[in-house]
């Protein structure tokens, strides 16, 4: 059993107009096995969540804490963060020209582990995997992420996510951009994942609409950079019928 | 991050300082003013004397650090034979041949004083010939020494042949040389041309192509060792349906001059061009330079031309200059483009392979390695693939 423990997050993030403040002071605690759903309007600060989490350098985590299981994660680098069990599914996955799929695939997975996975057994969970994900075989071929399509881009995060076989995942927006069946395909894939190896999931989206394929234990809303309401799945049915129109009265996030 | 810029429209951009007129090269700059002229009116003689002393603002040399390389375009040559180790497969021979031999001079003139110096000073040429199905042939020169020396290669594949040459250097160097390729009718030639000099060597080459009807030439210019090193490729396609296909790949590190001057001249009906060259750059003072003249000229109808030149940036104080050039004299051609893009090292890219696990400098890595992976496998032969991602490897391992 893992814990992510985040505490009074403050991040902000370096723009061409100055230092801008974004998270306003984040609670949150996730355990193995249990699925949260962050939901907010545009710019209320998820993707800012989801990269401190992961380390990206823009971010500069101004006050708060993030643990995993006792441990600082803010200490870590990002490889080490990922080392440590930790995976981000982006919400604008990127291109590496030149680098194909199975060579990526098989160097994360070595550093992951620490050692070169057995050829034969990985070479099967890739194959597998990315039939589940209904990816063409021709996918192991073709450079990172170069040329896919969006839905494409999606399913080879989701795809990392089963191989990589993290403690905890954030799932930036995977829903974004995908049609109903591409949906499905992912949220099994997810779903999957949870199944074999019990991660605690961090579902960041807009719409409601991938929680009827992963039904959330715990719902977030997010406004303006902190959290504004929780609850239980009931919480994202009552956004499905009112938006967050209630949430924006008095501020100018929309 | 350059924007890279593609355009089949026909282009002109020329404005070159010197003049065919007359028998010797003479200035135009000196007045400020410059001439528009194309490329293929470029001076050309064997002889060193008819060239002008290099100067800083000469087309051909505005790039290359002149000081450094003054013994090869003012001093004198030594012209005489030396060694190399030679291993032929098939129907392929190394030998010397005569200043006087038939072949020297048919794929091209010297366009610039040190490619004249080596001209007027070598003795005699070394001959690679390459005859019959499946010929190979590698040349290594391992001690080439540090006085200033001329050397001559004639490569020649002969109608219907099929073979690869490869050019090892290594060692020390101060050498000015030309080489010619000659291809015959619809010969399929490969040639690789590998420098990787100690640190300190000098090296400047004109590699002269003439490639007959049908005819076929790979050539790639792989350059990792040296402090200055600049390899000129040009290419004459002058009969029908002749395909040349030139790539360049090369590291840089700190204080290190690599450079190319590409020129495909497009001169005959339904020829074809590519033009590959990648490279990387680390460490201060690390400068590359690569200017790629297309032209497709009047008989150049029919012609499929694309060029292409990218750097990738690895640390701060290193420098790309990259310069392509498009002339089109005739309206129909099939298609003509070409692409240049200079960019540092993209920090997305880092923090999408970190955070899956991959640790930085393992990370910088592949990212290289399959920048220039690109070019690598056009190669075609395994051995030297293999031995080139070895060789990046361990130029991305001496820390900037
Ligand atoms: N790298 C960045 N540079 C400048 N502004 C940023 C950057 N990242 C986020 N922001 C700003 O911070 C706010 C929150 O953005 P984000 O975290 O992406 O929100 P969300 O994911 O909820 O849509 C927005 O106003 C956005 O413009
Ligand atoms: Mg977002």
């Amino acid at each position: 059993m893992s814990e992510l423990t985040i505490r009074d997050l403050h991040v902000s993030v370096e723009t061409e107009q100055g230092n801008k403040k974004i998270l306003k002071g984040v609670d949150l605690t996730i355990k193995s096995n249990e699925i949260h759903a962050v939901m907010g309007p545009n710019g209320s600060g998820k993707s800012t969540l989801a990269y401190t989490l992961a380390g990206h350098p823009k971010y500069h985590v101004e006050g708060g804490s993030i643990e995993l299981d006792g441990e600082d994660v803010l200490e870590m680098s990002v490889d080490e963060r990922a080392r440590a069990g930790l995976f981000l599914a982006m919400q604008y996955p990127v291109e590496i020209p030149g680098v194909t799929v199975t060579n990526f695939l098989r160097t994360a997975k070595t550093a992951i582990d620490g050692e070169a996975p057995a050829i034969r057994s990985w070479v099967k969970d890739v194959r597998e995997s990315m039939q589940n994900l209904r990816m063409d075989k021709s996918f192991a071929e073709r450079n990172v992420n170069e040329g896919f399509s969006g839905g494409e881009k999606k399913r080879h995060e989701i795809l990392q996510l089963e191989l990589l076989k993290p403690r905890f995942a954030v799932l930036d927006e995977t829903d974004s951009g995908l049609d109903v069946d591409a949906l499905k395909v992912v949220s099994e894939g997810v779903n999957r994942a949870k199944e074999s190896t019990g991660l605690g999931l961090l579902l960041i989206t807009h719409y409601t609409r991938i929680l009827r394929y992963i039904s959330p234990d715990f719902v977030h809303v997010f406004v303006d950079g902190r959290v504004a309401e929780e609850g239980g799945a009931e919480l994202a049915d009552r956004l499905e019928n009112e938006g967050y129109d209630r949430f924006l009265t008095g501020t100018n996030v929309g | 991050m350059s924007v890279p810029v593609t355009s089949a429209k026909p282009r002109t951009e020329a404005p070159l300082d010197h003049s065919k007129i007359g028998s010797a090269q003479h200035s135009a700059g000196g007045l400020g003013l410059s001439p528009v002229q194309t490329r293929s009116e470029r001076f050309a003689a064997y002889e060193v004397e008819r060239f002008q002393p290099a100067r800083p603002t000469d087309a051909e040399w505005k790039y290359t650090p002149l000081a450094k390389v003054e013994p090869l375009t003012a001093g004198e040559l030594d012209g005489g034979s030396y060694e190399y180790e030679s291993q032929v497969q098939g129907g392929a021979s190394v030998s010397w041949i005569a200043r006087d031999d038939a072949r020297i001079g048919t794929a091209g003139t010297p366009e610039d004083r040190a490619s004249a110096n080596a001209w007027s000073s070598f003795e005699r040429a070394l001959a690679i010939e390459i005859e019959g199905e499946d010929a190979a042939a590698t040349v290594a020169r391992r001690a080439m020494g540090g006085t200033a020396r001329a050397a001559h290669l004639v490569i020649e594949a002969a109608p219907n042949s099929r073979g690869v040459v490869v050019l090892e250097n290594t060692g020390g160097a101060l050498l000015a040389e030309n080489l010619e390729i000659i291809v015959g009718d619809a010969a399929e030639l490969t040639v690789i041309s590998l420098h990787e000099w100690e640190d300190d060597a000098i090296h400047l080459a004109s590699h002269f192509t003439s490639i007959g009807r049908q005819g076929h030439l790979k050539h790639v210019s792989v350059t990792l060792g040296g402090d200055v090193v600049r390899v000129n490729p040009t290419a004459r396609l002058g009969a029908e349906r002749g395909e040349v296909e030139l790539y360049g790949l090369y590291f840089a590190d700190a204080g290190q001059h690599i450079e190319h001057q590409v020129f495909v001249n497009h001169d005959a009906p339904h020829t074809t061009s590519t033009v590959t060259y990648k490279g990387a750059l680390q460490g201060d003072g690390a400068h590359t330079v690569w200017i790629g003249d297309v032209l497709i000229g009047r008989n150049g109808t029919g012609t499929e031309s694309y060029e292409q030149n990218r750097n990738l940036l690895l640390s701060d104080g290193a420098r790309a200059d990259s310069v392509p050039n498009l002339e089109i004299e005739t309206g129909d051609i099939v298609g003509a483009g070409h692409a240049s893009a200079s960019g540092r090292f993209d920090d997305e890219q880092l923090f999408y392979l970190q955070a899956r696990g991959i640790p930085e400098d393992e990370a910088r890595r592949l990212v290289v390695r399959g920048f220039l992976g690109e070019v690598v496998q056009k190669i075609g032969v395994p051995e030297i693939e293999e031995r080139l991602d070895a060789a990046i490897e361990a130029e991305l391992a001496v820390t900037p």
